[in-house]
């Protein structure tokens, strides 16, 4: 049953990702990229994360990425046009992929030669509760820092982007 | 005792004349100047007075100079007797010179410079004279260098000075490695520089280079005393004002050579083939200066060629191992060359200016006072008993007699020569009418009260200062020759060259124009000092020139350090216009490069982790 | 019930932060690119949470919420700057926006 989930999900997943790389038109990426974080919530879910996973629907995929769709609409992206191409990224990065992407099985195979198996309901300790206590007492002053500089991210976006004044 | 203050003295009034002297007056630059070699004349005098009988060397150590593994060198000052009879000399005429130049200069520019100078050298040669090692030696033996440099380039806007004091220093240059290599291989055989530590220990070194060092002791002496063959500089050094000729070049710089082969003695005495070489350069200086002395019109330079000439037969008297004849005939030459120097330079304000013999005449009833006391320096270096001169080069012709009878017969024809030669100069200058166009005048008594002083002295010196007795502890006296007939043989030659000088210019005026048309070929090689001058320019100046241009300057400066240097901006430059494409502004190329950064390093880890 | 081997999410992980940098390396368009980058962190999200059932704590969790929120505040100041440059110079290209070159 979980194989079966995780596959399932691991590849609308895969499937998401590929079509925000692939597809011209940048609204054909974001939705592909809701796609993603959707599947990615599932498999949080199974990997006991409760809070995270419903964290990632309602604040990534339900408010970042409608921001992103704001501003698709607002500049009016349209199709992007194939011209051509930065041929050092061309040539250097694809090779790159493969290598870095080779690195990283090879470092998981090493590190996790026999890792636990993931069962869903064995994770005890990602309930709201316990995520709030750890927030309040061992992370307390990240969690405080980090409240200011979301105040400041909404001060620079309201800066950067209100009207010049005459 | 003090002995510092003795150099010190002249050389606070170089440090005053030299920084204020703009501003002050000229009587005030001239009390300083004199009073600070007066001042340590005085102070010599009190040193020796106290010091009392000085059979032993009296050192004072001042402070410790260097100090590297096992060489340690102090700077440190001694007396005894030989630095005694230097020191008088020193200061003595120095003063007397000093007094002089107050009227000689009197008119000329740059007066505060010229006094700076002089004392700036007195305190040189006085610190070379009272060493108590080689190095603080060398340190006066440069510093002689120097000033005579600038004072000959005093009329530095002339440029036969400006030359003529560029040869003087490069030759003596010469001389100086010569004496910088001999102070290396003293450390290296001796293990210290001090005279005390030297000169009681060279029995047991090793012959060959006993000889290496005291010939490079020579080569230094050469340089500095104008012998064969780093003479050169000497005729050209008469640029120089008179007082300066008379001072360094004739009295004390180039004296120093002799008096350091004299203190280097010990040495000597070990290494007889450099000896033999000092007595044989010395005697054929003498004769070959001597005879281009025969032909010179410049008064000056007719005194510079007997200096040379002179400074040989203290070169013979050291060499023969009597080397307190030497140091006889140097305290005697500084009497009455100086003096002959002096009175040109009298005779030459008198005229105002002129010094070819060709252009002068019976200037003996316009100049009687100069004229009386120069002739008490000719009969004097003329070897005339019982002048001065007399009792020294007859020591020092003993000597070599007893040592090889050709370099006394040598000598003899030479005092012959010097006598012809010396009152030529003044037959032509003092006697028959007068030949030129000036209005002679006597000389102010400030010029003309160290003339008379200097002449006493050329006249009694010999008889009242008995140098080698008072030298007898350092240098053995030598039995007295029982027969007289060397010292006959000897005074007869310089009463013939004076006869044959007589009958040449006053007897028979046109007798040396003859001789010069019949002779001319020998006279020409004479009369142009044997072209010395054009062979050293030829073989030696001007491929060194040559060489430098072509191969050092152009070859080696240029191409190679200036090339490498520059070359190294440009690869510079270069690598930076190839590093430069890196910035280009894309985005998506600097993620590209990011990647590539952690790819490359994650294979490191793993490189780790394989291993 | 047969669990999952963990190793199998970390390799997910490790595809969709590949498929990540080609988006950010391929595309011209500013907005596709930065939804790359957010690509990216969902994968690190995930890598975290699975660290985080494999060690038995909370932190892992934790972490990837402090990242949620970073990415949430950098999204918007992003997309800020993103309509400034196309305020300035009319185009999405990122090709275009390079006068930061020598």
């Amino acid at each position: 049953m979980n194989v079966i989930l995780f596959l399932i999900f691991a590849a609308i997943a895969v499937v998401c990702g590929v079509n925000v790389v692939v597809q011209t038109h940048p609204i054909s990426s974001a939705i592909s990229l809701i796609g993603v974080m959707g599947s990615l919530a599932v498999l949080f879910l199974l990997l006991g994360a409760e809070f995270l996973a419903a964290v990632q629907v309602i604040v990534y995929a339900g408010a970042v990425m409608v921001l992103f769709v704001f501003v698709i609409m607002l500049l009016n992206a349209g199709v992007e046009i194939r011209q051509g191409r930065a041929l050092l990224a061309q040539v250097l990065g694809i090779p790159l992929l493969f290598a870095f992407l080779g690195l990283m099985a090879y470092f998981t195979r090493s590190m996790f030669p026999s890792g636990r198996d993931v069962r869903f309901g064995e994770f005890h300790y990602g309930s709201a509760a316990d995520i709030g206590r750890a927030l309040f007492t061992q992370y307390l002053l990240p969690f405080e820092v980090i409240s200011v500089l979301i105040l400041i991210a909404i001060l620079g976006a309201v800066v950067l982007a209100q009207k010049e004044l005459d | 005792m003090q002995l510092w203050l003795i150099p010190v003295f002249p050389l606070a009034g170089f440090l005053l004349n030299g920084i204020f002297g703009r501003r002050l007056s000229k009587a005030v630059i001239n009390t300083i100047a004199i009073g600070s070699v007066l001042l340590s004349f005085a102070w010599v005098l009190k040193t020796l007075a106290g010091l009392g009988d000085l059979s032993v060397a009296h050192t004072e150590q001042y402070f410790t100079w260097i100090q590297s593994g096992t060489l340690n060198v102090g700077f440190d000052f001694t007396v005894d007797r030989l630095t005694a009879v230097m020191l008088l000399v020193v200061t003595g005429v120095g003063s007397v010179i000093h007094v002089y130049s107050i009227g000689y200069m009197a008119h000329e520019g740059g007066y505060y410079r010229f006094f700076s100078y002089m004392n700036l050298f007195m305190f040189f040669m006085l610190t070379l004279v009272l060493a108590a090692n080689y190095l603080v030696m060398f340190v006066g033996w440069e510093g002689v260098g120097l000033c005579s440099y600038l004072l000959i380039s005093f009329y530095f806007d002339k440029k036969f000075a400006t030359d003529a004091g560029n040869k003087a220093f490069i030759v003596n240059r010469i001389g100086d490695f010569g004496f910088s290599l001999a102070m290396f291989l003293i450390v290296v055989n001796f293990g210290s520089l001090d005279f005390g530590v030297v000169f009681t220990s060279v029995a047991g070194k090793p012959q060959g280079a006993l000889e290496a060092i005291a010939f490079l002791l020579l080569l230094g002496a050469c340089g500095k005393s104008a012998q064969l063959p780093l003479y050169v500089w000497l005729p050209d050094a008469m640029a120089g004002p008179t007082p300066v000729s008379a001072l360094i070049h004739a009295a004390t710089m180039v004296t120093a050579g002799v008096y350091m082969i004299a203190r280097s003695a010990a040495i000597y005495a070990h290494a007889p083939a450099a000896l033999e070489a000092v007595a044989i350069i010395g005697v054929l200086t003498a004769f070959f200066a001597a005879t281009i002395g025969l032909a010179q019109n410049d008064i000056k330079k007719v005194w510079a060629y007997s200096t040379i000439s002179q400074l040989g037969y203290m070169f013979l008297g050291a060499g023969v191992g009597a080397f307190s004849a030497g140091i006889y005939h140097l305290v005697t030459h500084a009497f009455f060359k100086a003096l002959l120097f002096l009175g040109s330079g009298s005779v030459i304000h008198a005229l105002s200016g002129e010094q070819d013999l060709r252009n002068m005449g019976g200037l003996r009833k316009k100049i009687p006072w100069t004229f009386w006391t120069m002739l008490c320096a000719a009969v004097a270096i003329s070897g005339v008993p019982p002048f001065a001169g007399f009792f020294s080069k007859d020591a020092i012709l003993a000597a070599a007699g007893r040592h090889a009878p050709w370099m006394y017969w040598l000598g003899v024809i030479t005092a012959g020569m010097t006598a012809f030669y010396v009152f030529r100069a003044i037959f032509l200058a003092f006697f028959g009418n007068y030949r030129g166009k000036g209005h002679p005048h006597e000389s102010p008594w400030v010029m003309l009260g160290p003339l008379v002083i200097l002449a006493a002295l050329s006249l009694g010196g010999g008889y009242f200062f008995k140098v080698p007795d008072f030298l007898s502890p350092l240098f053995p006296l030598a039995a007295e020759p029982d027969n007289l007939a060397p010292m006959l043989i000897s005074v007869a030659f310089g009463l013939a060259g004076i006869g044959l000088a007589a009958w040449f210019y006053i007897l028979q005026p046109d007798l040396p124009d003859r001789i010069v048309a019949t002779f001319s070929g020998l006279y020409k090689l004479i009369y142009n000092k044997y072209f010395v001058d054009e062979i050293y320019g030829a073989a030696v100046v001007n491929p060194v020139v040559e060489g430098s241009n072509a191969v050092l300057w152009k070859g080696i400066d240029v191409a190679m350090i200036d090339g490498t240097v520059n070359g190294i901006g440009h690869r510079a430059q270069g690598i930076g216009g190839v590093l430069k494409k890196l910035q280009s502004g894309n985005i998506r190329s600097y993620a590209a490069w990011i990647l590539l950064g952690v790819v490359v390093l994650l294979s490191m880890g793993v490189m780790g982790d394989l291993r | 019930m047969t669990g999952v081997p963990l190793s199998w999410y970390l390799i997910l992980s490790a595809v969709l932060f590949t498929l990540g940098i080609a988006g950010f390396l391929q595309r011209r368009n500013i907005i596709t690119v930065f939804m790359s980058i957010e690509l990216m962190l969902n994968a690190v999200n995930l890598t975290f949470i699975t660290f985080s059932y494999q060690l038995k704590q909370v932190n892992g969790q934790i972490f990837s919420f402090f990242v949620m929120v970073v990415a949430a505040a950098e999204a918007a100041v992003g997309l800020a700057i993103i309509l400034t440059v196309f305020k300035n110079r009319q185009t999405l290209n990122i090709d275009e926006v390079s006068s930061m070159k020598d």
